[in-house]
């Protein structure tokens, strides 16, 4: 799953590898999305095919946190189907963009899951016993005659083998013109956001036709577009508050109490630009593609094309840590251009002891 | 392609052409670099004919970039240089420019060591310093080669970068004015233009949808001659175009 140059104290490895290591993967097989879920057991994936696959920790020995128990599959279920625009006469893609887990409430799990226009809300459920002893039917579903019914018996439940049923509890479709990139679950574990391209939306998870727009860049006029929203997260501990980063590199922080419509920022951060480094490529590379806040709440990650930095929600004018992560391609920036690989999108994540 | 063939002639010693025109064909200038870019930048916004939508936000940063360079070249005033210097040169030229451009950075990428590349840098030097008394300062004329050698795409000091590639900009008209007027096309003689003719891969592009751009550059036969440096206001207008389309999309 991971692997990096390690230093110091902290070795990275490969622990498991799921899927085909081969070259010949097909298109839909492609991984679009990963998501560890709080506790870390369960590990959701998308796929291109619109498919999301859940692999759950072996649970060898419950007490141990950090225990590095196998991955096996948990859940396999179709998630988003292609569909076709026919006013644009545009394809929507079935990829998966972002998966989001629901903190767990009772024994089912909730995810939220999302492709270029609709989030769905999925219950995955365990099924392990099953009724038997009905008084009016047969064990296999058919009717019995009433007149052999001669005594009368409570059903009881009897184990069965492991069953993992998903099942799309909402769906919130129908208010994204363009592509949406992030989903976020806010602390008060009622309310969402999911971000396009131009737009912010605040959902109930309970109401599935009608969201609250509260972050909106598109300008008057398209031409005058050179901005546009690449991710977006609520902070972890303050429900009124989240983030959204840009394409030019900044993050602008907003409070929802501030007004309804929250295009003014409260904070905005940003790092002036290295004047040495600067080339034509400065502004692409400079885009955020991911910003997460720490469990604390204190900081938040992002991620640019060659680097991810640490920033202080305190500190607005430049991050308190930066790493290169793949500084060689530095070099290499007209190639990447050139094949579009420069416009990949890198995503980020916090240890879950941070 | 174009510089891989042209090296191995000059390594076989192209002692007739003039010092600043090899360093013209084996390392092209900053300016030409970057109206390579700007095509590029063009061509790449215009190749979005597919089923699904574009992505914004690279057509954006996309947009961004083209605009950048558009400014730049306003500042320097080699918008209307250019302009005045049209031969008849079409925009396929710098398209040509481009790929070498790519190609180059994926070798040196790959650690390909082109051997010709040191041989040629002495050259310039040693042609330039002969030419300095007449055209430059000698200190602008030495700096430039080693300029163009490193990567004409990161400029480590812009300022300084750009009064260099300005001059040898320059220095590069002024020799070109003082030879016969079809210097200019033999500098891209040698090139096979088939790939490259912009009009042909646009309505390529509009027949096959779903081609990645860099396999529709391939599949391209149509027979176009050097042309012109074409109309960069024409440029600016497809830009417009294109935002156009991107708007109603």
């Amino acid at each position: 799953f991971l692997g990096a140059g390690g230093g110091n104290d902290i070795q990275w490895c490969f622990s498991q590898v799921k899927g085909a290591v081969d070259d010949d993967v097909a298109e839909a097989d492609i991984i679009s999305t990963v998501e560890f879920n709080h506790s870390g057991e369960l590990l959701a994936t998308g796929d291109k095919g619109g498919r999301v696959v859940i692999f759950q920790q072996e649970q060898e020995n419950k007490t141990q946190s950090h225990s590095r128990g196998e991955y096996n599959v948990y859940s396999t279920f179709q998630s988003h189907e292609p569909e076709f625009d026919y006013l644009k006469s545009l394809e929507i893609e079935e990829k998966i963009n972002k998966i989001r887990w629901l903190p767990q409430k009772n024994a089912a799990q909730f995810l939220l899951s999302t492709n270029d226009k609709t989030i769905k809300l999925w219950k995955i459920s365990e099924r392990d016993k099953r009724p038997e002893g009905y008084n009016l039917k047969e064990e296999d579903g058919r009717y019995r005659d009433p007149t052999t019914v001669t005594t009368l018996r409570v059903p009881v439940f009897r184990p069965m083998d492991l069953m993992v049923e998903a099942s799309p509890r909402r769906i919130f479709a129908n208010a994204h013109t363009y592509h949406i990139n992030s989903i976020s679950i806010n602390s008060d574990y009622e309310t969402y956001l999911s971000a396009d391209d131009l737009r912010i939306n605040l959902w109930h998870l309970e109401i599935t036709d009608r969201s609250f727009n509260i972050v909106d860049i598109k300008p008057a006029n398209m031409e005058e577009l050179t901005e546009v929203i690449t991710a977006a997260e609520f902070h972890p501990n303050s429900c009124s508050t989240f983030v959204y980063s840009s394409s030019k590199g900044t993050i602008r922080l907003c409070d929802m109490r501030a007004s309804a419509l929250c295009d003014r920022h409260s904070k905005l951060f940003e790092e002036p630009e290295d004047p040495s480094n600067r080339s034509f490529f400065s502004e692409i590379i400079s885009s955020i593609s991911d910003v997460k806040f720490s469990h604390s709440g204190r900081y938040m990650m992002t991620r640019d094309y060659l680097s991810v930095k640490i920033w202080d929600l305190n500190m607005e004018n430049r991050p308190v840590e930066t790493y290169q992560v793949h500084e060689y391609l530095r070099s290499k920036l007209c190639s990447l251009y050139e094949n579009d690989c420069i416009f990949d999108k890198f995503e980020c994540c916090w240890n879950g002891s941070d | 392609m174009f510089v891989r063939g042209l090296k191995r002639k000059c390594f076989d010693g192209e002692e007739d052409i003039e010092g600043t025109l090899a360093g013209i064909k084996a390392i092209p200038s900053y300016n030409l670099q970057r109206q390579s870019l700007l095509d590029m930048s063009l061509v790449k916004l215009q190749l979005c004919h597919m089923l699904v939508e574009p992505n914004l936000c690279r057509s954006v940063l996309i947009a961004n970039t083209v605009r950048q360079i558009q400014e730049e070249m306003t500042q320097d005033g080699t918008w209307q240089m250019i302009n005045t210097q049209s031969t008849g040169q079409a925009s396929l030229d710098r398209l040509v420019s481009t790929d070498i451009l790519c190609r180059s950075a994926r070798d040196q990428a790959e650690g390909k060591h082109v051997p010709a590349y040191g041989t040629f840098n002495k050259d310039f030097e040693s042609d330039h310093a002969q030419d300095s008394s007449e055209t430059m300062s000698t200190a602008s004329s030495v700096q430039a080669p080693r300029n163009l050698q490193s990567n004409v795409w990161e400029m480590e000091n812009p300022q300084e970068n750009k009064g260099n590639f300005q001059k040898s900009l320059d220095q590069i008209f002024e020799t070109l004015e003082n030879k016969s007027p079809n210097s200019v096309e033999d500098l891209f003689s040698e090139v096979d233009n088939s790939y490259y003719d912009l009009d042909t891969m646009l309505t390529g592009m509009m027949s096959n949808t779903k081609m990645g751009h860099c396999d529709s550059l391939e599949t391209f036969s149509s027979p176009t001659n050097a042309a012109s440096n074409s109309n960069c206001k024409s440029d600016l207008n497809d830009l417009d175009h294109i935002v156009e389309i991107l708007v109603e999309s």
